[in-house]
């Protein structure tokens, strides 16, 4: 019993929980059966015909989750990863399109240039604030928009499929895909993204960088004192975030429908919904992996949600948003309440 | 001539809604509140006066209802920073999102529209002297804000909180109530800035329709050191490149290039004005 209390005294359950609550709420005030709709979102993601999307939902998730988690270990926020990703997704599709090597070289080669290019874009963000002293909050956000813009303008004019009407680069050669499994759609990408939580976790667990890394988050006057050089490490963590966001757009070009569509790696935010998912986990490498999974089934359950019952799926992002308002004020308010009732008997 | 008197028309028209809410920015700057919430608060004023308007037929009262939306929106802060002590990063990144997420709920199941609400009989702002009602109220808060924050005894204990909040405290001040009070007045004004976008620039909603200009209101706190006058510059810079970016496109740049000309030229400010800070704080005789 004391272990139940306890489970959902912890803000994370508590918020999760307040979400739960409130959301249904709003269906209530729309008309709508709660229980019908949360079925709806269980079944449709979790259910035979949903789990496929779900997983490749959750390989763009959780990699941008990733992205974002490993500098907020260290108390740094990147929110940037919409330019990254976009930037990431174009080396990809131009490497893929314009080098002339055998296909398996090729993927490779577009996934190495993706990562790289996202890294760099990431780096520019740090050295803004090492150099200049802008925060990375902004900088890392106001650079997303030229690089979006940047990346739109190639697929609408010099990089665009002659004839076709849709801003997008021609489609990838031949081969030039991550291998999926069976006739789904996840690919290697999902492995490729498993396994960089997995070095997230070894890091952020075994290695003296990871403890470095906690210990800038947790108090970065003690960890400059203890020797940490925090310019140093921004960079680093900030090129290994824009990595994971350029490996992202990769995986996404060269997956369905292999190539580069304006609009299609950013329309979907992935970057708040993995923002989101790294708060929720407090960045813990774990943690980011449920709760990417957790976002990425109410965002593909949200979809067959708006199918049977016709509640807009737009309520699954508000779910997401309010379980962070609820965590982001430290809501333990339940814990207030406790204390505060023990204190008044005691007192009596 | 490339810079003339309707480029400045047009920058002043631009910078409207980033002026208000750079404004409920400063204020809360000011008051040791970190706002990064202006953007989830201006698409909530946008989302509600457009619903107002159109069911009341007053785009009046779509402005009223635009700045008591934003302003019960806005409590989200001041519970969860001042009274709870919560992050303020995170949770003004959390109203951003739960706003974007909210109004396309809203625009589902009240207009039944996907994307954008947009209808000729929806009453938008009338022009005055060519520009919005509300640039005035905007001008105006510049003057007041600027007058309360260096000689009204509010003002001056708005700052006393932000600056030393155990020493206002001593004196009396309650640091929770001023705060309480910046937000709720970036609330309102956020909620103006949102009217302004929604039914003074254009006359419809659409999905995520502040686009970053409360991103760049925040901005402009920063480089106008949350001084009124400061802010009032910053804007108006944004609105001279978001004009002339208009002006590029009408002269055959392609639409991509002017629309990131905002966020260039407000990231160049920034490293201009951080750089020469820096030059001027670092101690005399260092090497360079």
């Amino acid at each position: 019993m004391t272990r139940i209390a306890g489970a959902l005294r912890s803000p994370v359950a508590f918020s999760v929980l307040a979400g739960v609550v409130i959301g249904a709420l709003f269906l209530v005030g729309t008309g709508a059966d709660p229980f019908a709709a949360y079925g709806a979102v269980l079944s449709g993601s979790l259910g035979a015909d949903g789990i496929g999307s779900t997983l490749s939902t959750t390989t763009s998730v959780l990699g941008l989750a990733l992205a974002l988690a490993i500098p907020l270990r260290a108390g740094l926020i990147n929110l940037g990863g919409d330019g990254q990703m976009v930037l990431g997704g174009m080396a990809a599709a131009v490497t893929g399109l314009y080098v002339p090597l055998p296909a398996p070289l090729a993927v490779v080669l577009a996934l190495l240039a993706g990562m790289a290019a996202g890294a760099g874009y990431a780096a520019l963000a740090a050295l803004c604030e090492n150099r200049f002293g802008v925060p990375l909050l902004v900088s890392s956000l106001l650079l997303s928009y030229p690089a979006s813009s940047l990346a739109s303008y190639l697929a609408r004019y010099p990089l665009k499929e002659p004839g076709s009407s849709l801003p997008q680069t021609r489609q990838l050669p031949d081969g030039v895909a991550l291998p999926a499994f069976g006739s789904s759609t996840v690919t290697a990408g999902l492995l490729l993204v498993v396994l960089a939580a997995a070095a997230y976790w070894f890091t952020d667990k075994r290695t003296a960088i990871g403890y470095e890394i906690r210990m800038t988050g947790l108090n970065s006057r003690f960890a400059a004192y203890a020797g940490v050089e925090r310019k140093g490490l921004t960079l680093r963590l900030m090129a290994t975030s824009g990595a994971l966001a350029g490996l992202v757009g990769a995986i996404g070009v060269l997956s369905f429908p292999y190539r580069f569509l304006d609009g299609a790696l950013t329309a979907p935010g992935y970057t708040w919904t993995g923002l989101t998912a790294a708060l929720l986990a407090g960045a813990a490498p774990l943690g980011t992996v449920l709760a990417s999974f957790f976002f990425a089934m109410l965002q593909v359950g949200g979809l067959s949600m708006e199918r049977t019952t016709e509640v807009p799926r737009e309520l699954t992002q508000v779910l997401q948003a309010i379980v962070i308002v609820f965590l982001a004020a430290r809501l333990s308010l339940p814990r207030r309440w406790f204390r505060r009732s023990r204190q008044q008997r005691e007192a009596v | 001539m490339f810079f003339d008197s309707d480029l400045l028309m047009s920058a002043l028209r631009a910078l409207t809604p980033i002026l208000l809410a750079a404004l409920g920015g400063a204020i809360c700057e000011r008051a040791g509140v970190f706002n990064i919430g202006l953007e989830g608060m201006m698409l909530m004023g946008c989302f509600t006066s457009v619903a107002t308007s159109w069911f009341t037929g007053s785009p009046w009262l779509g402005v009223l209802a635009a700045a008591l939306a934003a302003a019960a929106y806005s409590l989200i802060l001041a519970v969860g920073a001042v009274t709870l002590r919560g992050d303020a990063v995170v949770l003004g990144v959390a109203m951003n999102l739960l706003a974007v997420g909210l109004t396309s709920f809203l625009l589902r199941t009240v207009f039944g529209v996907q994307g954008t609400f947009d209808d000729p009989s929806l009453a938008g702002l009338p022009l005055v002297g060519g520009f919005s009602p509300l640039a005035y109220v905007a001008w105006a808060a510049v003057g007041v804000a600027a007058l309360m924050l260096s000689r009204h005894v509010w003002g001056l204990r708005l700052r006393g909180v932000g600056e030393a909040p155990e020493a206002a405290a001593t004196l009396g001040v309650s640091p929770a109530k001023y705060q309480y009070a910046a937000v709720l007045v970036s609330g309102v004004l956020c909620g103006l800035a949102g009217a302004q976008l929604a039914l003074g620039n254009v006359t419809l909603f659409s999905e995520n329709m502040t686009a970053g200009r409360g991103w760049i209101a925040v901005v402009a706190v920063m480089l106008g050191r949350a001084l009124p006058l400061g802010v009032l510059l910053a804007a108006l810079l944004f609105g001279l490149a978001e004009a002339a970016g208009f002006r590029l496109q009408g002269l055959g740049l392609p639409q991509q290039a002017t629309d990131a000309a905002p966020y260039v030229v407000t990231l160049g400010a920034l490293f201009l004005t951080t750089a020469r800070r820096r030059r001027r704080t670092r101690p005399a005789g260092a090497a360079s």
